[in-house]
């Protein structure tokens, strides 16, 4: 009964695969998430601040895309970056950078959200404050952002969390792909989860899985934490 | 309509308001306001839930715009309200606080003013001193309670030293200790030459802090006397009714 947990923690301490798949999962859902932040960051400032034509729409797209199914969206990116796809020629199919891509696109949407709503949450109440002491409009906006910037780090690490965690886009923009000192290995935590527990190798998925479940419990630990130091308590 | 008395000189008035008209919606909130605030005075507003107050206060402040009449300040016409808002300041019926320190809350104002850390140093301990928070500059301002919160406020406020001090209904909900460390705070600030314009539902507090009370009604000024005629003799017979509680609000 106890075979397999003592097993799985065996492997976590003592296998290379197990510690290059974990390596490699952090990397790839971490330049994701990079990414995400570099187009998702100014999306929600703009949301956040501006007012335009087709903004409810904007934010109400962001907002669906939330719950996208990840292998939708891992097919339809897949059907793009074959090699006859329109995508096909920048040759990101089964590597790191096509998933990180694919992640970054699952993730945005949190980042985009959570900025924007963190904005508009204390817009009016920090701009008129900041007017009342004196604060041009440059000086009221920066102040404004410094009161999203919780919104900031806890969309990050949920963006994070969620990019980590996925399988779909995965499995399909990166094809599970592992050979032993490979250059070109794509095997990530969820990928590698899924084909062992097909295979019967429980006690190494089952090691796969705490370390997944630790990495994304540490991450929400420091959001938590994050969040309370930025809240006051 | 508020005229200026007699004997008091143009010179002495610090904001005029000449004609303001306020809509929101296409309702006129405020109608035709004529209003002389006078200079280093305590002005009450009073007046039933909206009758203006606020709208009327955010004017001054330049929070929001008049679509009709003239705001005249230090006797000349303003239309730029970056001028208006280094020398005018507001506290707001909720506090706002900065998601920061009390002390970080206090010296925001001065920061924007390019001040010395000295001077802020200086400034923000003199300012909490007088709202009785010395003792908290440390603590994160959203964890006071919500009396300590509105000092805070009120220490951001005077630590800029305005020149103008607007206050919404600063002591509304209070219990009365924070209502006493604000009004004596109010008090001292106007001895030092701040003018002071304040709404507010408490007619005691009108009675007991002003020089001067405006009564509002509808969005439009029914009667601005003395606060002891006001509250003696008043000339209107709604003021009459509002003041001996026939009007409810």
């Amino acid at each position: 009964m106890f075979e397999e947990p003592i097993n799985a923690f065996h492997l976590i301490f003592s296998s290379q695969e197990v510690y290059e798949i974990a390596l490699r999962s952090i990397k790839v859902s971490g330049v994701a998430t990079l990414m995400a932040l570099c187009y998702g960051l100014p999306l929600g400032l703009i949301i956040g601040f501006f007012r335009f034509p087709g903004r409810v729409q904007l934010k109400s797209f962001f907002n669906a895309m939330l719950g996208v199914p990840t292998v939708a969206l891992g097919l339809l990116l897949y059907l793009m970056l074959v090699p006859k796809g329109p995508l096909g020629s920048l040759g990101l199919l089964y590597t790191e950078n096509g998933i990180s891509l694919g992640q970054s696109l699952l993730v945005a949407p949190i980042i985009v959200s959570f900025i924007a709503n963190s904005i508009e949450a204390v817009e009016k109440d920090i701009r008129e404050l900041a007017y009342t002491l004196g604060a041009s409009n440059l000086q009221a906006s920066l102040s404004l952002i410094r009161e999203a910037s919780n919104g900031v780090v806890l969309s990050t690490i949920a963006a994070f969390n969620r990019a980590i965690s996925e399988l779909g886009i995965a499995i399909m923009i990166g094809g599970n792909i592992f050979v032993r000192d490979g250059a070109y290995n794509t095997r990530v935590l969820t990928t590698a989860m899924q084909m062992y527990v097909s295979r019967g190798e429980t006690d190494i998925a089952l090691a796969l899985g705490l370390i997944l479940i630790g990495i994304v419990f540490t991450i929400s630990s420091i959001s938590n934490y994050i969040h309370g130091k930025l809240a006051g308590d | 309509m508020a005229v200026l008395e007699e004997n008091e000189q143009t010179s002495d008035v610090k904001i005029s308001l000449r004609n303001i008209w306020k809509f929101y919606d296409g309702n006129a909130v405020l109608k035709n306001i004529n209003l002389d605030v006078l200079r280093g005075e305590i002005l009450s507003i009073i007046g039933n839930s909206g009758a203006g107050k606020t709208t009327l206060l955010r004017i001054m402040a330049f929070l929001e715009r008049a679509e009709k009449g003239e705001y005249i300040y230090d006797g000349t016409a303003v239309e730029n309200r970056e001028v208006i808002r280094q020398k005018v300041t507001m506290v707001f019926q909720k506090p706002i606080m900065f998601n920061s320190s009390v002390y970080a809350n206090v010296s925001y104002g001065l920061k924007i003013r390019g001040n010395s850390r000295g001077e802020i140093d200086k400034k923000v301990k003199r300012a909490l001193k007088a709202v009785k928070l010395e003792e908290h500059a440390k603590r994160r301002a959203k964890s006071l309670s919500g009396g300590e919160q509105q000092r805070v406020s009120l220490a951001r406020a005077i630590a800029i030293d305005p020149e103008v001090l607007l206050l919404d209904e600063p002591t509304a909900n209070l219990d009365p200790g924070n209502v006493q460390i604000i009004e004596n705070t109010i008090k001292e600030l106007a001895k030092s030459g701040t003018t002071i314009v304040i709404s507010t539902h408490n007619l005691f507090q009108a009675k007991r802090i002003s020089e001067r009370v405006i009564h509002l009604h509808d969005g439009q000024i029914i009667e601005i006397s003395t606060a002891d005629k006001i509250f003696s003799s008043p000339e209107s017979e709604l003021t009459k009714k509002f003041i001996s509680g026939d009007i409810y609000f």
